[in-house]
Formats: structure tokens, sequence, C-alpha cells
């Protein structure tokens, strides 16, 4: 009943903590600082961490590069897309617009790639599966990060950034070839 | 003229103006779930492939009113009756400036209203988080921004019923507990709030063509610092109730007021920047930012919402054992009142957001694991666990609490009422489990077609992504006929339960109308008095051992599934 009454003690900050509450809060202690300790700890050790190299760009400026780039690796066609193999340790692009992923990539397998990626219109989201690799791309940022596809296969790029009607449309592709 | 009523049942003193718009907050709020709800449908039976009920623009449509009608109208107009019960009533004060905080609900109301015909209308399809630079319509925003005003103003009619309590001593001592665990959330509100403003005005003037530009990632980093900190309002005002629950049926006394009142100041301390966890997988935020912002090095929040986990059922623990329940471990849950709606609701809101909100919200929330969660069904799957089966599910256990003793009515029903936690908060549990095993294996959030017709690339979810999405869908039917059986018992209630000594009515207090001289007795409560002092004093041994091990269960469970999300991690592609 004390819990909407005032407390028993005028000066209940002094009342002493029963053993139970400190065990148990020293113990909940130790582990947030555990949990933590465990992000700096996968920079040092982890293999999966997200760069944080971007750049103001526009849509215009982005487009371009993609353009080079397809313009000098393309090997063919997919659905109407251009198919792009890039050297590995190559900057690669991708751009997500309305309602599509651009261009169809193709990579090799354990390259490291510096895989460029924004958006053209409305923000979207880079979801390669069935890898299960998600990231917000945001207009007017070209976002860089190393990528090492450890796996040959073919990857599906869905957009899960709610981009309007045909957001469920938004389906990209990237082989990895061994 | 005497302003206050006494309830012959709880004690509790209602001053009348309180009274009159704790009333009208809690209905807004109901008729606001009633919306979401009936929405709810719509979500639910899209979402499961093999019904695939709406096309995808009124999917989308229905989506948003579903988010913005839940996650704010209902539960801030909720809480808008907590705060006024948290000042007025508990600590026996009249409430400051009635007009302004009626001024306040109205623009809450107009807000509310204008918001959800924007929505309607079909061109304000933006999801509740409106990302720039997709645009909605300048009503949109602007509705949004009125309730928000609306809002603030009752907060601060909050703060000056307590300067006012404060000033003419109408209580002894310190305040209880669950007022300072809402003031714990009214103290968030107002940051929240603050950050709603600022990125909803420009972005209203952007609508309206007065601003050029607004950059999409600044309006993520701010908004978010209204989003997620919102959250931590409800989480403040839920475990204050859950605290009040578990005095009004036990008459359990917090295990320490010392544990208890430092976790919730935690809240205020480390909550601050919350929306560095909804820019992990963004670009250009730098990892140092990220890393610190989410934790303050060592999890304080968290550490909060482990204290209240353990010292909400440790103090029921308590006050069962000393009537006696002693046997074994758990024998005083077992003979805990589960027949009783407040009980069950409240309990199953307390295990349900522990184990499963807590966790999945801290695992998400860790930088790098992010990235194989962000934007998947696993998020809504986390929050329905924090904000449903948590923030309304202990909201649902208030309202059982409030129909007798602020509407004076009788519980039409009563075993509907018995049964809705179960159904409610079992359907609930259920769509929670199977969504998070589908974001596991990738499925995305707000889509309308896992199928992906006419994509002119084709991929495919494997098929138990499917299942998992049928499953945690029936589960979704079961809890929207949990959520209309509450809404037939509350509004049911309200109209026709039987009245509990002659009063206003429902209706006529909100016209109004002179009420009847009978019911307000007095113009001065008594003062309210310190709690009792305890005649044992602490033994030094475990006082709640039961609860103790079901707090070790809930740590075994968090560390397991912790690192087991490490370990999926892992197997991910490099990247740098």
């Amino acid at each position: 009943m004390t819990s909407f009454m005032p407390p028993a003690d005028r000066v209940w900050w002094k009342v002493p903590v029963g053993r139970q509450e400190l065990i148990w809060i020293a113990i909940a202690l130790v582990w947030c600082i555990i949990m933590f300790l465990m992000m700096p700890l996968w920079h040092v050790y982890g293999k999966q961490n997200l760069s944080t190299e971007a750049y103001q760009t526009t849509p215009a400026k982005f487009g371009a590069k993609v353009e080079e780039m397809i313009s000098q690796y393309k090997v063919g066609e997919e659905a109407g897309l251009p198919v792009v193999a890039p050297p590995a340790g190559s900057d690669i692009y991708m751009l997500g617009r309305l309602w599509q992923w651009y261009p169809v990539l193709k990579l090799k397998k354990n390259q490291e790639y510096r895989l460029h990626l924004s958006s053209m219109d409305w923000q979207h989201g880079f979801s390669l599966q069935p890898d299960n690799i998600n990231l917000q791309i945001v207009p007017g940022y070209d976002m860089v990060l190393k990528i090492t596809p450890d796996k040959s296969g073919v990857y599906g790029v869905i957009c899960n950034e709610y981009c309007g009607i045909g957001h469920h449309t938004m389906v990209g592709k990237i082989y990895v070839e061994d | 003229m005497a302003e206050f009523r006494v309830c012959p049942d709880s004690g509790f003193y209602f001053h009348k103006s309180a009274e009159s718009l704790m009333k009208v907050n809690a209905v807004a709020g109901i008729v606001a779930l009633l919306v979401a709800g009936i929405l709810a449908i719509g979500v639910v039976l899209t979402r499961w492939q093999e019904v695939h009920l709406l096309p995808a623009d009124t999917f989308y449509m229905v989506l948003t009113g579903h988010g913005i009608n839940a996650l704010i109208f209902w539960i801030i107009f909720f809480e808008m009756a907590i705060l006024h019960f948290a000042s007025s009533t508990l600590l026996r004060c009249r409430l400051a400036t009635p007009r302004w905080a009626w001024a306040g609900f109205f623009l809450m109301l107009i807000g509310a209203v204008m918001n959800n015909v924007a929505v309607f209308s079909g061109k304000s399809s933006v999801m509740m988080t409106s990302y720039a630079p997709m645009q909605a319509e300048p009503h949109f925003y602007l509705g949004l921004i009125l309730f928000a005003v609306g809002a603030l103003i009752q907060v601060f009619v909050f703060f000056g019923t307590l300067v006012v309590a404060n000033q003419e001593k109408t209580y002894e001592g310190s305040v209880p507990l669950v007022t300072f665990g809402a003031i714990t959330a009214a103290i968030i509100a107002v940051f929240t709030i603050a950050s709603g403003a600022i990125i909803l005005i420009p972005t209203f003037l952007w609508s309206i063509g007065y601003v050029s530009h607004i950059d999409a990632e600044m309006y993520r980093v701010i908004w978010w610092g209204m989003g997620h900190s919102s959250q931590q309002i409800n989480v403040a005002a839920h475990v204050a109730v859950w605290y009040l629950i578990a005095g009004v049926l036990f008459g359990a006394r917090p295990m320490s007021e010392k544990v208890s009142r430092f976790a919730f100041l935690l809240y205020i301390l480390f909550l601050q920047l919350a929306s560095a966890h909804h820019i992990l997988v963004d670009p250009g935020i730098s990892t140092e930012w990220k890393i610190f912002n989410t934790s303050y090095a060592m999890y304080l929040a968290v550490l909060a919402s482990m204290i209240h986990g353990l010292t909400v059922p440790g103090s029921i623990e308590v006050a069962q054992r000393r009537k006696g329940f002693t046997k074994g471990l758990f024998e005083w849950l077992r003979k805990a009142p589960w027949g009783n709606p407040v009980f069950s609701a409240m309990f199953i809101s307390l295990v349900t957001f522990g184990f499963i909100g807590g966790i999945t919200g801290v695992v998400m929330g860790t930088e790098q694991i992010n990235l194989i969660i962000h934007n998947t069904i696993y998020v809504p799957a986390h929050f329905h666990a924090t904000v449903v089966t948590g923030t309304t599910l202990t909201f649902m256990a208030l309202t059982y609490l409030l129909i007798p003793v602020l509407f004076r009515r009788q519980m039409i029903l009563p075993w509907m009422a018995r049964l809705q936690p179960y159904v409610f908060g079992g359907g609930m549990t259920i769509l929670i489990l199977f969504m998070l095993g589908a974001g596991t294996l990738g499925v995305a959030r707000r889509h309308w077609d896992m199928d992906f017709t006419g994509a002119v690339m084709a991929f495919e979810y494997p098929a138990i992504a499917y299942t998992l999405m049928a499953v945690g869908a029936i589960g979704g039917v079961l809890a929207i006929v949990g959520g209309a059986m509450y809404l037939t018992v509350a509004v049911g209630s309200l109209l026709f339960g039987k009245k509990l000594e002659p009063s206003a009515g429902f209706l006529e207090s909100f016209i109004g109308k002179a009420l009847n001289a009978v019911v307000y007795t007095t113009n001065k409560p008594e003062v309210l008095q310190r709690a009792p002092k305890l005649q044992e004093e602490h033994t030094g041994s475990f006082e709640a051992p039961g609860t103790f091990a079901l707090a070790m269960l809930l740590l075994v469970t968090f560390v397991v599934y912790y690192f087991i999300n490490w370990k999926y991690l892992a197997s991910v592609w490099p990247l740098g």
C-alpha cells in the first residue's frame, strides 16, 4: 500500500537496502557492462562491423557514378537491368529508387569490394537475403562499406523501408561466383 | 461548494475537475484503441499471406492508421488520465488550472481527429514515422503537432498540481512511489514533445512549401528523439501502474523506496539519446557515438528495468508471504488472484515485457546485431511485446480497477473480463514469438506482399517463413478477439454497468451538468498520512526467494539469447 502512500520513513533514502536487491543489482550491472563491452570487442575481434564512411551526395552525382561503373564493366542484361561485374577491390555502386535496385552486381567470392549505396528519391531499406544484412539507405548520403561475400550463390536485395505503393516490387539481385 | 468525493471502496479522493478529465482522457484513449483494433484486423489478415485481404494502397493506409492510433493516441490519452490520477487523486489535491487542462485535452482531440482525417483520405499513407522526403498532407503533421501541444499542456497541469499539493500540504513526507513514477514519465514526456516539435514543425512548413528541404538523416535522428523517448514514457507509466496494482490488490509495499525511486531516476538520466537505437545502420553515424548512446557504457536504463522486474513481483511476494503463503518458492504466486483481471493482466504484462520485450529490445539495439534485424518484422514483434503486452495490457488492468473506482460502475460480463487478459496476452504472445522468428529469416516489416508480385527480379522466402507468419497471424486474430473483449467490457460497463452510488452518471460528467451535491462531500480531504511503519524490520535474509529465482531465469534467458544472436551475426558476410 505504500506504493501509493508517502514512504513510511521520513528519511527513506537512509533505510538500508535488502541483501536480495543488492545482489540482483550487482549481477544485473555486471551483465550490463558485459553487454556494453561486447560492442567494442566485436570491433576488434569480429568481422561484421558497419563502416562509418559516408559522403554527402546528390541523386545526379551518385547516378553518374553508377552509370560510369556500368559503362566500364557491363557483362550482360537481366530483366532489362544491366548486369555488372566490376573487378575485385574496386568501388561498386548500387542505387535504390522507386522501385528498383540498380544495377545487378556480379561479385567474386572471398574478394573485398567497396560498396556504395544511396537513394535517388525516398528512403529505402537494403536487405540482402537470405544472408539477412539490413541497411538504411538515405537520399543525399553515399554510404560506403567494405563487403566480402564469403558464400557463393544468388542473393536477393529486397527493400525493407516502406517506399510507397510499389514497395513490394523493389527486388534486386547480387550474384556471388566462385 | 464541495469539490471532492471519496470512493467508499478504495478510499481514493477524486477532485471534481480531475475526475472529469481522467474520464474524458481515458475514454478518448479507448476510442483510439477501438480504431486501432479495427485497423489491426486489416493488418493481420493482409500479412497472413494465404489470406492477403487488402489491396496494397489500403493496406499501407490501414497500417499507418493502426500505428498512430495505437502507439500515439490510445497510449498518450490514457497516460494523461494516469497523470491526473497520480497527482490529484493520489495526493488528494485539487487539479491546478482545470481550464488549461481542458484546453489541452481539446487540442489533443482536434489533433487526433485531424490526423486521422488525413490518413483516411488516403493521401498520407506514410507510416507512423513519416520519414522525409516522403510527404504527407499538411494536416497530417499539423494534427500531430496540435496533439503534442495539448499533451504538453496537460503535462504542465500535472506539474502544477504537484506544486499545489506541496504548497497546500495535502500530504506528509515525500510523494508516493506511484506519483514519483508518473513524474518520471512526465519529465520524459517534456523531452519527447520538444523533440517532436523540433522536427514536426519544420516538416509541416515543408509540406506547405515554406521550407524547401528536409534532410532525411536529420529527420531520422530528431524524429526518433520523439519516437523512442515516447516509448520510455510508456515504460515509466506502466511500471508506475504495476506498483499501484501491487499496492491496491496485495497491500504490497515497495521492497525499498530508495531502490525503486533510483531505478525511475535512471530512466530519466539514461534514455535521452535513445534515437541512437534507430540509426545503427544509417550512413555516416560514428561508431563511438552509436556505442555510447545506445548503452551509456553500462546500459543503466536496462538496469533500471531489471530492478523493477525484481522489485515489483518481489513486493507482491513479500506481501503474500506475510499473509501466510509461504510454502516453497511459488505458493505466493500460485495462490495469487488469477481470476481477477486486474492482477492477471498486470502479471502477464510484467512477464512478457521482461522476457520478450526487454530482451529483444536490448539485442536489436546492439550496434552490430542490428545489422541482421533492422527493418525486419522482428522490430514490430519486439515493440508489440513492449507497448502491447507491456503498456496496453497494463492499461487494460488499470481500466478494470478504475471502472468501479473512478466511474462508479459495476463491471458487466465479469466472466469475459476474467478471460480477457489470457486471450489478449496469449494471442499477442503467439503473434510476437512467431514474428520474431520470421524476422530472423529476413521477412520485411511494412511490406504488403511476401510473394513480391510484379517484381522484375524474383526472390522467394523459405517456406517456413510463410508458416511462421501464418501462425503469428492466428495469434493476432486471437489478440484482436481479446481486444474486442476488453472494449466490450470497458465500454459496456461505462454505459450499462450498474451505478454503484447516486452519482452524476457517465455522460453527464462530460457536459458539465451540476453534479449531485451528495456525491461531493468535502472541500478539504484529510491530509494523506505516511504509510504505517512496519513492525518487523529487514532480517537480512532473502525476503522474496521465488522472485529471485524468476529473476535468475530471466538473466539466463537473456544471456543465452544474446549470445545466440552474436553467433548468428558471425555467419553473415564480413563487412567493415
